[in-house]
């Protein structure tokens, strides 16, 4: 045995070596984490708590770094890889697959917007590194889920160099804010910016206060523990501002991944409800063989719809997949109108779906407690027409329908 | 011709730019100074009322309506197209 272990010499600015993606593919890799994250489900839920176990299992299988590019120790991974995950942990534990979903969202920002700036890319070697968690703080007292607009603003301080700033934020909903290692926030760009005329600044969880303002107990997604905070910043560098508007990271990276991974969750949910409903129709049609179980129709049904949501996602995806990097086609209005419907149609077919499974198990999906459940199934996705108020998105479908042409094609945009 | 002038009378009916729109330069960004994409839409109905054009879903990007010199760079192209 040798005793004597050679310390390897550290190369002055070296890049820290990226640890090695553990074993298999991605799907391998969220199979292994979901299947955690299924164990804890309910006690998550019961208890209104973080998923910590399938967070802490998301972190050992690195998948909170995969959208990282590799040139900063990530895995480049696409948009529809990260969907496929939120799908795969939304069948065990919708709560960990939000959480996964919100972190991917975010990073998204970063990945598109984030690069040019040196303290941005060093963030996402970081986020890469050490598996960080990120948390949106979009939500405002006063604004409520008007993404577009804020009233908190950042304040730069001190008069000659003035690089630093301060915010102050009545943040009314931050989905695990208390166990996020950064935040991404929005704000005004100054204090006498229009409430438009926003950014969006990355904030490290040792760098701020948060003040609990309210708590998360609410019918379903209660493991997103999405309390309310005063968030309070001090004295911070100007560099952690992302000089691009939001609007333009809102138009370009936040509101096709939102709606694209939210609905990659709730497709999840949905498809394990439809599993649900499957299983049961076929055990019945086992007992009684020469028969078409009664619930089967109500089955055609759920998996009828289940295929039009998954439809819609996917082409979703496809579309932000031929458009991604081209600034002009992501903030085009038909691009806009495409990610508002795919969001009011599948959130509205999540619900719908599992409500249909629920019928077809019947008083076994209505219990606690037997392989067919589905309440906590059923109350986590009725938050998905409500993530985002849908009628606030139609109405904003609404106005852009009022200039846009439309192309009448079938196979293009 | 489309006049810088025709324009700026055309961003004073909007309600989100109405108040700012004398201090702005022909080269300012508009969506920094207020207009979000609800004044967007409300600009491209003015500008097709007021100009007799149609936009094209080509040209309904951010980029088209960011500034005042841009906006009449893109009236004026249409309506060349249209009288051509
Ligand atoms: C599980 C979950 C996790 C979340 N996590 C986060 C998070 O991490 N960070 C964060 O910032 N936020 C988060 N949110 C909040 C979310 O992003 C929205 O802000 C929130 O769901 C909207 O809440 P609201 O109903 O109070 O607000 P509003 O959108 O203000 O809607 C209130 C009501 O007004 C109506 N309404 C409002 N505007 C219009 C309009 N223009 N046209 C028609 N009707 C309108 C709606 O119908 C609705 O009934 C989360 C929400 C959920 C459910």
């Amino acid at each position: 045995m040798n005793m004597h272990v050679e310390v390897a010499a550290t190369v002055p600015g070296a890049a820290p070596v990226a640890t090695d993606a553990p074993a298999g593919d991605l799907d391998a890799r969220a199979k292994r984490a979901a299947e955690i994250a299924g164990r804890h489900a309910d006690a998550v839920d019961r208890e209104g708590r973080f998923p910590a176990e399938a967070v802490a299992a998301l972190k050992a299988e690195r998948l909170f770094g995969i959208q990282v590019p590799v040139s900063l120790g990530g895995e480049g991974a696409s948009m529809s890889e990260i969907a496929e995950v939120c799908a795969i942990l939304g069948r065990a534990c919708s709560a960990a697959a939000m959480v996964f979903a919100m972190h991917h969202i975010k990073l998204a920002s970063l990945v598109t917007h984030g690069q040019d700036s040196a303290w941005h890319a060093a963030l996402m070697r970081r986020i890469a590194g050490e598996q960080m968690l990120i948390a949106s703080s979009t939500t405002e007292a006063g604004i409520g889920g008007d993404l577009r607009n804020s009233l908190c603003a950042v304040e730069a301080q001190g008069t000659g160099d003035g690089d630093t700033f301060r915010l102050t934020k009545e943040a009314s909903v931050i989905s695990y804010g208390a166990q996020a290692d950064l935040i991404l926030a929005t704000a005004r760009r100054h204090p006498e910016a229009a409430t438009s005329d926003q950014v969006l600044v990355a904030l490290l969880a040792d760098q701020i206060t948060l003040e609990r303002t309210s708590t998360w107990d609410t019918l379903g997604m209660r493991g997103t523990c999405s309390d309310g905070f005063l968030l309070k910043a001090e004295g911070l560098p100007l560099v952690q501002v992302l000089q691009k508007p939001f609007a333009e990271i809102a138009a370009q990276s936040m509101l096709a991944a939102s709606h694209l991974l939210w609905g990659s969750v709730w497709f999840g949910i949905a498809s394990y409800a439809v599993d649900r409903a499957r299983a049961f129709v076929q055990a019945e049609a086992r007992k009684k063989p020469g028969q078409v179980p009664p619930g089967a129709l109500r089955l055609a049904e759920a998996a009828n719809e289940l295929q039009a949501m998954k439809s819609t996602v996917v082409a979703g995806l496809a579309r932000y997949e031929a458009a991604k990097g081209d600034p002009d086609a992501l903030s085009a209005i038909g691009f806009s109108i495409m990610l508002n419907n795919v969001k009011t149609t599948v959130s509205v077919q999540a619900v719908d779906i599992v409500q249909r499974a629920l019928s077809v198990v019947g008083i076994l999906g209505y219990k606690n407690g037997t392989p067919f459940s589905l309440g906590r199934q059923l109350r986590d996705v009725l938050s998905a027409p409500l993530m985002i108020n849908n009628d606030r998105i139609l109405s904003n479908t609404a106005n852009l329908l009022l200039v846009q042409k439309g192309s009448g094609k079938l196979l293009s945009a | 011709m489309v006049e810088i002038s025709d324009i700026r009378d055309v961003l004073k009916s909007l309600e989100s730019l109405k108040g700012v729109v004398d201090t702005l330069s022909d080269d300012d960004d508009l969506f920094e100074k207020g207009l979000d994409s609800f004044g967007s839409v409300q600009l491209m109905l003015a500008l097709e009322e007021r100009f007799d054009i149609e936009f094209p879903d080509s040209a309904l990007g951010r980029r088209s309506f960011s500034t005042i010199r841009i906006i009449r760079d893109t009236v004026a192209g249409l309506r060349q197209q249209e009288a051509a």
